[in-house]
């Protein structure tokens, strides 16, 4: 990497994220955000009657129903607006690789992220405060959280770079999401490997172990496991190179 | 400074732009003519390095566009048709993003912007929100980005459509003075601009060359033909007929 890759990068990511806030959207996602990573954790999860306050099964349980359609909403734009304004034509004519453009325009999504994620702190300060929590499963919590929300994005990255419909690609992108997480549920699985015959549950697991799911709540038990680290990042390199291949074919 | 050979552009069976070639050098303005649908937008963005092309070489400076873009790209500045911008920024963020990515940051990014802002008259509305401009404003701050770089090569697609006769006289007049130390292309369907502005021009139909020349040389091309208007409609087709 040259110094003017990495200048490129950061011009594309300053511009992506400063734009974030100029848009009423993202607040309101923000909030929305809030209110759903609070309200399912002390009203659905019975936080607060829960006798160990663990937090993996409350507070990190609902994350992914919130990611399937909250990370397509911040990032539906990523691509779409740039096709619809046309000012895709403009970056594409500039000096820089569509990579750097990318992963710009990735990194800057995912900062947005991390600032969502780090106003649901309040939870557990709450948690610190009603007991004294493992912190193991609070620090892998996250982490699991911030790579599903992640993955989440990079599914819709690529999506938006093939439409120019914002709608389209939310739509889309969260149906991709549904079923990337899905076809992971312990129930759904294990009702399919019942139904199927039994020489198939190999690859019914393995079409699982595929999902976000799976590796979701390894993390969210305390495990802290490098695979499950590098699948999400697989899952984000995966995505961005197919975001690669479909801004290329608007331009073939 | 710009040498084209052999261009050619398929979309699917549709040959849009076929076995193009011209050289453009420093103080030269040449002239894309053309009914809608000719070739010269997916030409100007094949020069551009936005399309890849079917077949043909590009050159930049002496760049191969196809082998070493970005490098090709650096002396390029384009003003793509409909002059598209980011419609949440300012005049001058928008400005200053694009200087950005071309290298031009600190104290020379405010001075690059200034200049341009003076170039298209746009000093008055440097701080509005690109959303609200009125078209003339749009148009003129999508140029400005295009030459924000002082670059060595213009590209200009239809640089003066949907501007108000004022605009479209400061238009031309900028690109004429720019001509003297640049090599640039743009197109139009304005016959009256190829007087104005050119000192070359081409025409083009259904994405092949059909004349080449100075605008005197290309009045006479017809016989009988007294104006360039006349000589427009006798050699290309319109949509119509297709
Ligand atoms: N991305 C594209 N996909 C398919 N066809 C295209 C595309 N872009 C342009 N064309 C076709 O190529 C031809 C030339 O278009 P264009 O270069 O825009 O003409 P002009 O700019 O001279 O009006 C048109 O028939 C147009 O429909
Ligand atoms: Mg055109």
């Amino acid at each position: 990497m040259k110094n003017s890759d990495i200048a490129n990068t950061l011009a594309i990511f300053k511009r992506e994220f400063l734009s974030y806030f100029n848009s009423p959207v993202l607040y309101v996602i923000v909030v929305i955000y809030l209110l759903a990573s609070m309200g399912f954790t002390f009203f659905f999860g019975r936080f607060l009657d829960s006798d160990n306050a663990s937090l993996t099964q409350t507070f990190f349980f609902w994350h992914p129903w919130i990611y399937i359609v909250l990370a397509p909403a911040v990032g539906m734009r990523l691509w779409s607006e740039e096709h619809r304004l046309g000012t895709f034509e403009l970056l594409m004519t500039m000096p820089l690789s569509p990579w750097q453009a990318i992963v710009g325009k990735f990194v800057a999504a995912a900062l947005v992220w991390a600032i969502g994620l780090a106003l649901t702190f309040s939870i557990v300060i709450t948690v610190s405060w009603l007991g004294s929590p493992d912190p193991g499963p609070i620090i892998t919590g996250y982490v699991a959280s911030y790579l599903y929300a992640l993955g989440c994005l990079a599914v819709t990255s690529a999506a938006s770079a093939y439409t120019r419909s914002q709608v389209v690609c939310f739509i889309v992108s969260v149906a991709l999401c549904i079923l990337l997480t899905l076809i992971g549920y312990p129930g759904i699985v294990d009702s399919v490997v019942r139904t199927l015959p039994g020489s198939l549950e190999g690859l019914v697991r393995f079409v699982s172990y595929l999902s976000f799911m799976d590796h979701f709540y390894e993390m969210t038990k305390g495990i802290f496991v490098i695979r499950d680290v590098l699948y999400f990042i697989s899952v984000i390199v995966v995505a961005l190179i197919i975001t690669h291949l479909g801004l290329r074919s608007k331009r073939a | 400074m710009i040498q084209v050979q052999n261009l050619r552009k398929e979309f699917g069976a549709k040959v849009a732009v076929d076995n193009v070639s011209f050289t453009v050098e420093k103080g030269e303005v040449l002239g894309f003519l053309g009914p809608n649908g000719a070739g010269k937008s997916t030409s100007m963005r094949m020069v551009t390095g936005y399309f890849r092309p079917t077949s043909g070489s590009i050159k930049i400076g002496g760049i191969d566009m196809l082998e070493s873009p970005e490098q090709a790209k650096k002396s390029i500045g384009y003003l793509p048709e409909n002059a598209p911008l980011y419609s949440d920024m300012t005049v001058a963020s928008f400005l200053g993003f694009c200087a950005e990515v071309r290298g031009i940051t600190g104290a020379a990014k405010a001075k690059a912007v200034d200049r341009v802002l003076d170039l298209c008259f746009l000093h008055r509305v440097r701080n509005q929100s690109v959303d609200t401009l009125s078209k003339g404003y749009r148009h003129r701050t999508c140029f400005a980005q295009s030459i924000i770089h002082d670059p060595d090569v213009l590209i200009l697609d239809e640089p003066t459509d949907g501007l108000d006769p004022n605009q479209k006289h400061e238009v031309r007049q900028l690109i004429k003075n720019m001509g003297k130390s640049k090599a640039i292309i743009f197109s139009t369907h304005i016959l009256e601009e190829v007087d104005a502005a050119c000192s070359r021009a081409m025409i083009i139909d259904r994405g092949k060359v059909v004349a080449d020349g100075t605008p005197e040389s290309l009045r006479k091309l017809v016989p009988g033909c007294a104006s360039l208007d006349e000589v427009f409609r006798s050699i290309t087709r319109s949509d119509l007929e297709k």
